[in-house]
Order: structure tokens, then C-alpha cells, then sequence
């Protein structure tokens, strides 16, 4: 080989490796200078899709409010966002479900806050709504037997008794269902099974997971889709963020003896109704809930999403500390909160339940 | 490559001595550059290829209880793996036939004056972006469908690719590879009319001259001499087919199954889609499973393309 052959490898090589180092440095910027009085400097945070839309709004609002602070929020996923969190990549996590023993997560995420605790807190309370489109049928009743039944395919028209008898006076048609799942894995699913699973579990034995464990039924890509999906489709039948419904029909859910429907309040009331995880708590500031999905409790809807803020009390420095704390504490005000609810559909958090997390945030030593 | 370097470099002599003896400096670089951009482009396949390897690796060791879903990898991989090839299979059949005819019609039946709109229009059809065609699948062609695959249930529902029950909704995989067939159409018919035209006019003047008519004279001159061009075309259109992400993503209505019913609402999904809608929630293990399926498509497509290389040169031997 002539050595300008050997020269053109090693240019190649060069600019390969150049190549490669600018994809490797990933964008884990937190922590800037710390200012005056206001709050100023520069937070991460990345999380579940869910919370997107609020997300943007508590920022912007934030960011408004303290006019030297930068907050972004990516959202990747609920599993990438505590696995950014964990991984010191990001200051703050957005998350569809706490944090949990799987995979040592729990263990890495109190290693992860080593110098404080970890901070976990309910801040985004989002009721799932059954969508349906069915023409002529205005209304519509379903007990969660019956629910679960259709999703899992053993009742397959709509004048099947089993609907004609949570539905008395209602003339159904005998088109066929056509259920509709997401075809991505989404938080939505998770919650959406996980009612089913524990409401009725002789029905539904499939594992809870946020991939749609039943075959054969129409699937389509995040809430939109779904949506979509059910609009196109006579006789479609789909689970969707109740803000997202539109213009279809959501059908009321039996709770106890009444039909509940996804109001904001009714969202909220079981949250505040359900007992604490206390074995996924490794500190007094992390607020795990159990859904107590299973309640009779009159004017609650059991079928909710709860989204949480994941944090820790102490960070590298003061200012980023200041930052999540002066955020976290914006995202769960009563401000925070109806903001979040105009611009994604989201149940304000209940007074009570303000009242349980607020001294979680005010720990963060800011 | 080595053989082809070798070239250059006698070149580069030739008009080094040409010159009088020195290389000249444009020569170096030149030749040095093209060098260096071959060698990029095997250290870039070298380089993603051994990053799904090593990606893949925990996957493959892993027992299957760990792996999404609690099945072995083969297991999730498959009707995957399946449902990629089904829907590129769907687009290439549907292209090739209507791509050879657009690059017929242009290269030897339009008129002057539409040659150049036309191709124009054709080469347009590849700057669309995948995602609106993935929208219009699901916006317009999804529900436009029904109907037909109605029909098609009821009249045809004895051949298993129409056994229904058809979809409501149109977001089947017979939708997904007719997008895709749309997708790949302009791939398939520039490289086909591209070797049309240079059909040699001695040979067409000559079946013309024996009497033959504008069909035949295709048939004999033009279709012969294009064969390798439509087959390397089609495995292009395959490769895009086989790769397309976003659009089957919108549109099909994915369920993890194997099944040749492209009517139902109940379709296997592919490679390439599944990664998309699953990456974004998926951590640890999950994420190895997910490149552990694109080794696996990178697989399919190189083994794709070795075999089309196979035909085309056996067509040129010939």
C-alpha cells in the first residue's frame, strides 16, 4: 500500500471517530449559576408522554414567572424517564407509575439521591374514559364484567345481553365490536388493565403491563390514534385520556350501584380515597399510591392514569435545588394544577391531597 | 474495492506522466477523497452492524422469562419478522407490474410534451414524506377501503388473504402494502426508465423494420434489455418496503400475530414499526429485545440484496 492510501484510512478513521464522539455526548445539562433573588439557572426533566402537555404548560408558566429559569422536559417514556433520572442524566422524572423493586429501581433511585431522599409525588391525575362509537346509541352503561368481556373479545356484538341488561330502554344495534387497544406500550394501557385485573379478575387473567395483552383486537398508535381509530369505526370501542374524547360517546362505568363517569372530581376523589403504598415509600417524602380501584364509594371513577414528579431533596448545587423545588412546588399549587387541567384535561389535585404532598416538595433544600 | 483502487492509481499515473512526470495536486486529492469516502461507508456498515450485536447480545443470552411478554426471542422476533416480509411483499408485487408500465409509458408511449411533467410527477411521488402518506393511509385510504374489503370478504373470502372479517376501520395490512406500493413506485420506475431509454435504436428500428408492432418491439427489445434494471429496481423498492417505519406505524393496526388475512383488524406487525411504538416506553432488557429484532432486519435486508446482486449478475453473464 502506498502511504497516501495509509494517509486516506486514517482521515476516514478520523472523521468516523469525529463522528461518533458527537453522538455520544448526550444532553444531560442541569444545574447553571445561581442568581439573586429570583430563581434562575437551568433544569432537565424527562419522563412519561402523558404529562407532556402539562408539562409544557407548568413551564411556560414557570418560566414566565421567573424570568432568569430554563426548564425542558423530554418526553421520552415513563421507563426512560426514571432510567434518566436514575442515571443522573436528568434533575427531575415524569412518570406514569412509581417507582418500583423491579429491576432494583427503588434501590437506584435511593442511591441516586444518596446525599438526600428521593421525592415522589402525584401531580397529574388524568381519568380514562371508554369511548365509543355506535350509531344511534347515545348513552351507554357498562358494568366492568361486561367491559372487561368486550375488550377480551368473548362478547362480540353490541345486543348482547349482557349490555342489553346495563342498558334498559336502549335499542342496540347487532353490529359487531370492534375493540380498540394502543398499539404502542403507554401508561394508558397500564392503568386501563390494571383496573380490569383487579376489578374483575376472573374475567381478565391476563399480567398487567403497559403492552395490550389481548390478540385480534384493533390496535392503533397513542391516544390520537385510538381516537381516531373509534371515529372511524362503527361499532369501535376504545379507552383514551377522558380530555381527548371529543365528540364520541363515553360510556359510565358501574361503581357499587351507580354509573360514574369520568369527571375531573370523581378522578380525583379516588385518588385521595386510595391508601399509600407503604412498601414502595423508602422515604417520608415519596407518596406511592395503591388505586384502590376495587371502591364502591359513591361519586369516584375508578379507571384513572395518576402521573407522578419524581425528585430528590438534595442536588449537586443549591441553585438546582432552588429550581426543582421552586417547580415542584408550582406544579402542585391549585394555580399549577388548573392550568394543567385547562391545557391537558387533567383532574386538579384535591385540596387533601395538596395538603398530604406539600410538606414532600418543601422538603427539597432549596 | 482493491482492484478498483488499483485503477485510480494507473489513471492518476497516466495523467501524472501525461503531465510530465509529477502527480499533480487536484489528482491526489481527488483520488484520495474517493478513497476515503468508500472506506467511510464500510467503517459506517462495520460500525452499525457491530452496534446491534453488541446491543442484541444481552437478548439472545437472556432466558426468555426475562424478555418482553415471556417468550424466547425467536418466538418475538418471528411474526415480526413475518409481518415485514408480507407487507413488502404486498408493495413489491402491487409496484413492480404498474412502476415497469409508468416507465414504459414515459420512455416510449408519452407524447414530448407530458415526458417532462410527467417523470417530474413520478420523482415528486419519493419527496412526499413518510409520515403523510402514513396519515392520507389513515385519513383517506383507511376508511375508502372498507367498502372494497367488504366486498372482498364476501366474494372472495374463500382465499385466506380475504377471510375477514374485514376491518371497520381500514387500517389493515392490505392498506398498509398499498401505501407502501405508492411509497416505492417512483423508486421502481426511475431506475426502470432510466436503462429503457438507453435501449439501443438500432435494436428497436430493427424490430420495427421486421415488421414487428410498438408492443412487440417492447417486448423484444426494450423488456430484455431492462430485465437486471427492473430487478435491481424492485429490490430497492424491497429494501425501502421492508425498512418503512412511520407510515405502516400509523397506520396498521398491529396484533402480534401470523396471519395471511390482510383484511382484518387483527394484523402482524413489523420489524420496523414495533421498534417505533415500542421503543419510547421500553427500558433495559426491553430495549436489547428491540435491537436484537433490527439485527434481524438488517439481516433480511442484506440477505435481500446478496440475492439480487445474484440475479442481476447471472442476467449479465447471460
Amino acid at each position: 500500500m502506498s502511504p497516501s492510501r495509509w494517509l486516506a484510512i486514517l482521515a476516514s478513521l478520523a472523521v468516523l471517530a469525529i463522528g461518533v464522539s458527537a453522538c455520544g455526548s448526550s444532553s444531560d445539562d442541569s444545574s447553571g449559576s445561581s442568581g439573586g433573588g429570583d430563581l434562575s439557572g437551568q433544569i432537565a426533566g424527562a419522563g412519561s408522554t402523558a404529562q407532556e402537555a402539562a408539562q409544557e404548560a407548568w413551564i411556560a408558566e414557570f418560566e414566565n414567572a421567573n424570568s432568569g429559569a430554563t426548564v425542558t422536559y423530554d418526553a421520552v417514556g415513563s421507563g426512560g424517564g426514571r432510567e434518566q433520572f436514575i442515571a443522573g442524566g436528568v434533575a427531575y422524572a415524569g412518570s406514569d407509575a412509581a417507582l418500583s423493586t423491579e429491576e432494583g429501581e427503588l434501590e437506584k433511585a435511593v442511591k441516586r439521591c444518596a446525599s438526600g431522599k428521593v421525592v415522589e409525588v402525584p401531580a397529574y391525575i388524568s381519568p380514562i374514559a371508554i369511548i365509543y362509537n355506535l350509531e344511534g346509541v347515545e348513552s351507554l352503561q357498562l358494568d366492568p364484567e361486561t367491559l372487561a368481556k368486550i375488550f377480551n373479545q368473548e362478547i362480540t356484538t353490541w345486543n348482547d345481553p349482557a349490555i342489553a341488561k346495563d342498558n334498559p330502554g336502549t335499542e342496540l344495534p347487532d353490529t359487531r365490536i370492534t375493540p380498540v387497544n394502543r398499539s404502542d406500550e403507554s401508561g394508558t394501557t397500564q392503568n386501563f388493565t390494571e383496573y380490569l385485573s383487579e376489578v374483575v379478575p376472573s374475567v381478565w387473567s391476563y399480567e398487567v403491563s403497559g403492552d395490550w395483552p389481548v390478540k385480534g383486537g384493533e390496535a392503533a398508535q397513542g391516544t390520537s390514534g385510538v381516537v381516531e381509530a373509534v371515529t372511524a369505526g362503527d361499532g369501535a370501542i376504545g379507552y383514551a385520556d377522558a380530555s381527548q374524547a371529543g365528540e364520541l360517546g363515553v360510556a359510565k362505568i358501574k361503581v357499587g350501584k351507580e354509573y360514574a363517569e369520568p369527571t375531573p372530581e370523581a378522578a380525583a376523589k379516588i385518588v385521595e380515597e386510595s391508601p399509600e403504598a407503604k412498601e414502595l415509600a423508602k422515604s417520608p417524602y415519596m407518596f406511592p399510591f395503591e388505586l384502590d380501584r376495587k371502591t364502591e364509594s359513591q361519586g369516584t371513577y375508578p379507571i384513572v392514569l395518576v402521573s407522578y414528579l419524581i425528585g430528590c431533596t438534595k442536588y449537586g448545587s443549591t441553585s438546582e435545588a432552588e429550581l426543582v423545588k421552586g417547580y415542584f412546588e408550582y406544579a402542585v399549587s391549585s394555580e399549577g394544577q388548573e392550568i394543567a387541567a385547562e391545557n391537558a384535561g387533567s383532574a386538579p389535585l384535591s385540596a387533601g391531597l395538596t395538603k398530604k404532598i406539600t410538606p414532600a416538595v418543601e422538603a427539597i433544600e432549596g | 474495492m482493491e482492484a478498483h483502487a488499483d485503477t485510480t492509481t494507473n489513471a492518476g499515473q497516466l495523467i501524472a506522466a501525461a503531465s510530465g512526470g509529477r502527480r499533480r495536486w487536484g489528482d491526489r486529492i481527488f483520488s484520495n477523497a474517493s478513497v476515503a469516502a468508500a472506506v467511510t461507508i464500510l467503517a459506517l456498515l462495520a460500525g452499525v452492524a457491530a452496534f446491534l450485536l453488541i446491543q442484541a447480545a444481552p437478548a439472545v443470552t437472556a432466558s426468555s422469562s426475562e424478555l418482553p411478554g415471556g417468550k424466547s426471542l425467536i418466538d418475538y422476533i418471528a411474526p415480526l419478522a413475518f409481518g415485514t416480509v408480507l407487507a413488502a411483499t404486498i408493495a413489491v408485487v402491487l409496484a413492480v407490474p404498474l412502476a415497469v408500465a409508468v416507465a414504459l409509458f414515459i420512455s416510449h408511449i408519452a407524447p414530448r410534451r407530458l415526458l417532462l411533467p410527467l417523470g417530474y410527477m413520478v420523482d415528486l411521488l419519493a419527496a412526499v414524506p413518510s409520515i403523510v402518506y402514513g396519515l392520507w393511509g389513515i385519513f383517506v385510504l383507511g376508511p375508502a377501503a372498507v367498502g372494497p374489503m367488504e366486498w372482498l370478504e364476501k366474494h372472495l373470502g374463500f382465499i385466506p388473504f380475504f377471510e375477514g372479517p374485514a376491518s371497520v376501520t381500514g387500517r389493515t395490512m392490505l392498506v398498509a402494502g398499498l401505501v407502501l406500493t405508492v411509497m416505492i413506485l417512483p423508486i421502481v420506475s426511475a431506475v426502470a426508465r432510466e436503462v429503457f431509454s438507453q435501449t439501443p435504436r438500432k435494436l428497436q428500428e430493427g424490430a420495427l423494420a421486421l415488421g414487428a408492432t410498438r408492443w412487440e418491439m417492447i417486448r423484444m427489445t426494450v423488456l430484455p434489455f431492462g430485465k437486471s434494471s427492473i430487478i435491481s429496481g424492485a429490490m430497492l423498492g424491497l429494501g425501502r418496503a421492508l425498512g418503512e417505519t412511520m407510515a405502516v406505524t400509523i397506520i396498521l393496526s398491529v396484533s402480534g400475530i401470523v396471519s395471511f388475512n390482510l383484511i382484518s383488524q387483527a394484523n402482524p406487525s413489523t420489524i420496523a414499526a414495533n421498534i417505533a411504538l415500542d421503543f419510547p416506553e421500553s427500558t433495559g432488557l426491553a430495549i436489547n429485545t428491540l435491537i436484537a429484532s433490527g439485527l434481524v432486519l438488517f439481516a433480511i435486508t442484506l440477505v435481500t440484496n446478496l440475492i439480487a446482486r445474484a440475479i442481476i449478475s447471472r442476467q449479465n453473464v447471460q
